[in-house]
């Protein structure tokens, strides 16, 4: 990658405005690729998906296939999904369960955690030819590592360790795990996977946008708003209608009552969003206090209140996860290119939760994160439009200025907006991005690589 | 195949439905091709109208799903959600179908799977072509409808939609199926 393109880079991020080409330029999407999916800690799984030895998932780190396993010693290793013969993809189904990987191409057999076991028909190769060289092996990940069953890795050998890339965010996904009874929770009830034309970026950049709702879902608030509600629900329409009618909240509401957090690294939530009257399940539904009961019973009292106390909407860990507890929610963005992504959305269940809370969540799931849902559509509709946009050069840039002079220091490290319509959260995630993008550390980590590969 | 619901039949579809007479495959299919042309026409509330008080809509997100409470669905709608789906189509509002869509469907190999006194399973494949404004789109699979009678007119209890490409990532789906 070329020095003038990076220094180029800095004078695209400006205070409170960005250039249109951080969108748009393959280069850019390249450097990305090695400069922050190729750096950052990114979420691949979760350790309920892999629960015993054998038990794989294939998922990307950035553009890369990788394969997250469950050792025989049960540590979690990630491999490229690579053989080290011909390059072949070496574990073709999304997910499974395996004693080894073999090539399909030559019978190239490897452990799980990816050394060479077993090659056929082994006469022929060169003098220095040795199945212990880790050149013939699929490629370990350098760095793997779990937090309370959510398993990250990092491209990179090293660098920060995974819980201070987190910092003050390992709340949020410790609020994902301590609202189940038990103090399990698994991935259960299927996925969504949808997809784009358009950048990675704009993902991320509206899932703590309080601003857009009352315009972008203008449709499904009005429906739902004026649907009948003694038509027949079975509890799903319910709660999707619920959602749809708190998505037409005015201003005042997103200005008085909910708030911006952000943290070093690019990392966000917003905050404040539910209490008992705000609630899509209301704390008042029967289900709701079922499952209160259940959580004081196994916490007790007083930190099952102090578990409930935490009240998140989207939580953002930046590059790739995003996360809302009160529903059990998970997303995983996964850029294709400068102009493609998709995101792999997932739901939880907390272990020790009555069965109904779970079928709220799908509920939920289905409204906010479907792919045919009333809401995400209208959204996956402004992807693309920002896209088509940004195609043009009639505009060189673009604001995200919203707040920019009433920001406010937090005692943790963070920053907060002055209120929740605050951009504060996108030009947080900038100033990481350009923190990123500038360091040659990734240049250095794959010019090792290289070399001990030659 | 199961069609997950019509395993455990609508626990309430017998409060609207009167006792199906027995319908011909002909009338399933002459039905059929009337419901499409509903959609590919955007006649939306007429074709909400074909649906019982209590019906429900279903595109699982995976093939020989089970159950929509377990797992998510690309939709799945009871009759308030279906309502409240339809409502949105005639908004002006609708950012996701500025342009609109448009669609022409195929609905064919039509085959009785079941009567029973409350209802009959037909089973039809259908394709779907959408385009909006730069790009088409080919959607195929199967349909699963619960059809019944009620003041002598067919009308839905019950409609699956599978589509071969259920757990594909997908772009925005908003015209029903």
């Amino acid at each position: 990658m070329s020095t003038q393109l990076s220094e180029q880079i800095k004078k695209y991020v400006q205070p409170a405005r960005v250039h249109r080409r951080i969108y748009t330029d393959p280069e850019i999407f390249e450097l990305e690729l090695q400069n922050i999916f190729g750096v950052a800690w990114l979420y691949l799984g979760h350790e309920s998906q892999i629960e015993e030895p054998g038990n794989y998932l294939c998922t990307h780190m950035g553009r890369r296939p990788v394969v997250v396993v469950r050792d025989n010693d049960r540590s979690i290793k990630v491999i490229h999904n690579q053989c080290a013969h011909r390059g072949s993809m070496v574990v073709a189904l999304p997910q499974g369960s395996a004693d080894e990987f073999q090539c399909c191409y030559h019978g190239w057999t490897y452990h799980l955690d990816g050394r060479l076991k077993a090659i056929p028909l082994q006469n022929g190769y060169p003098a220095d030819f040795d199945p212990k060289n880790p050149r013939t092996a699929m490629t370990k990940v350098p760095r793997v590592r779990s937090y309370r069953g959510f398993i990250f890795a990092s491209l990179a050998p090293d660098g920060p360790s995974l819980e201070d890339s987190l910092g003050p965010m390992k709340t949020s996904l410790d609020d994902m795990v301590d609202r189940a009874p038990d103090g399990e929770i698994e991935v259960a009830g299927g996925a969504f996977r949808h997809a784009y034309n358009g950048n990675w970026k704009i993902y991320l950049e509206n899932l703590c946008d309080a601003a857009h709702p009352w315009f972008t879902h203008r449709s499904s608030i009005d429906a739902a708003q004026k649907q009948a509600d003694d038509v027949f629900s079975d509890g799903s329409g319910e709660i999707a209608i619920r959602q749809m009618r708190q998505n037409g909240a005015p201003y005042s509401f997103w200005e008085s009552q909910v708030g911006i957090w952000t943290y070093p690294n690019g990392h966000s939530y917003l905050g404040d969003y539910h209490d008992d009257s705000k609630l899509v399940a209301a704390m008042n539904d029967p289900v709701f206090r079922e499952y209160i009961s259940a959580l004081e019973t196994k916490k007790g009292k007083q930190a099952a209140a102090e578990i409930l106390k935490v009240r998140r909407w989207n939580s953002n860990i930046y590059p790739n996860l995003s996360m809302m507890s009160q529903f059990q929610q998970l997303r995983v963005i996964q850029p294709v290119s400068v102009n493609r992504t998709i995101v792999h959305t997932y739901s939880f269940r907390l272990r020790g939760a009555p069965d109904q809370m779970f079928r709220n969540t799908i509920s939920f799931a289905n409204i906010v994160n479907g792919t045919g849902s009333l809401v995400l559509t209208d959204d996956l509709e402004i992807y693309n439009r920002i896209s088509l946009g940004l195609s043009s050069e009639g505009a060189e840039w673009l604001e995200i200025g919203r707040g920019f002079e009433t920001d406010v220091p937090e005692e943790d490290g963070g920053r907060k907006g002055k209120n929740s319509t605050s951009e504060i959260y996108i030009r947080n995630m900038f100033d990481a991005w350009v923190a990123y993008m500038s360091n040659a550390r990734s240049h250095d980590s794959e010019g090792k690589q290289a070399r001990a590969l030659s | 195949m199961n069609t997950g619901l019509h395993s455990h039949p609508l626990p309430s579809a017998g409060k609207t439905a009167s006792a199906t007479r027995q319908l011909s495959r002909e009338i399933c299919e002459n039905f059929l091709v009337s419901e499409a042309r509903l959609l590919d026409e955007a006649r939306f509330d007429e074709w909400l109208a074909l649906f019982l008080p209590d019906a429900r809509y279903w595109v699982p997100s995976e093939p020989n799903q089970q159950s929509p409470h377990d797992t998510v669905s690309l939709m799945y709608d009871d009759r308030r959600l279906l309502e409240t789906r339809v409502r949105r189509l005639s908004s002006p509002r609708i950012y996701s179908q500025e342009p609109r869509s448009r669609t022409s469907r195929i609905v064919t190999n039509v085959t009785i799977e079941e009567q029973s006194p409350a209802f009959c399973v037909v089973r039809s494949k259908f394709m779907m072509i959408e385009f909006r404004r730069d790009d088409q789109r080919v959607f195929g699979g199967t349909y699963h409808h619960h059809l019944t009678t009620a003041r002598d007119e067919i009308r839905i209890a019950f409609k699956r939609i599978d589509l071969v490409n259920c757990d594909m990532p997908l772009d925005g789906l908003v015209v029903p199926f």
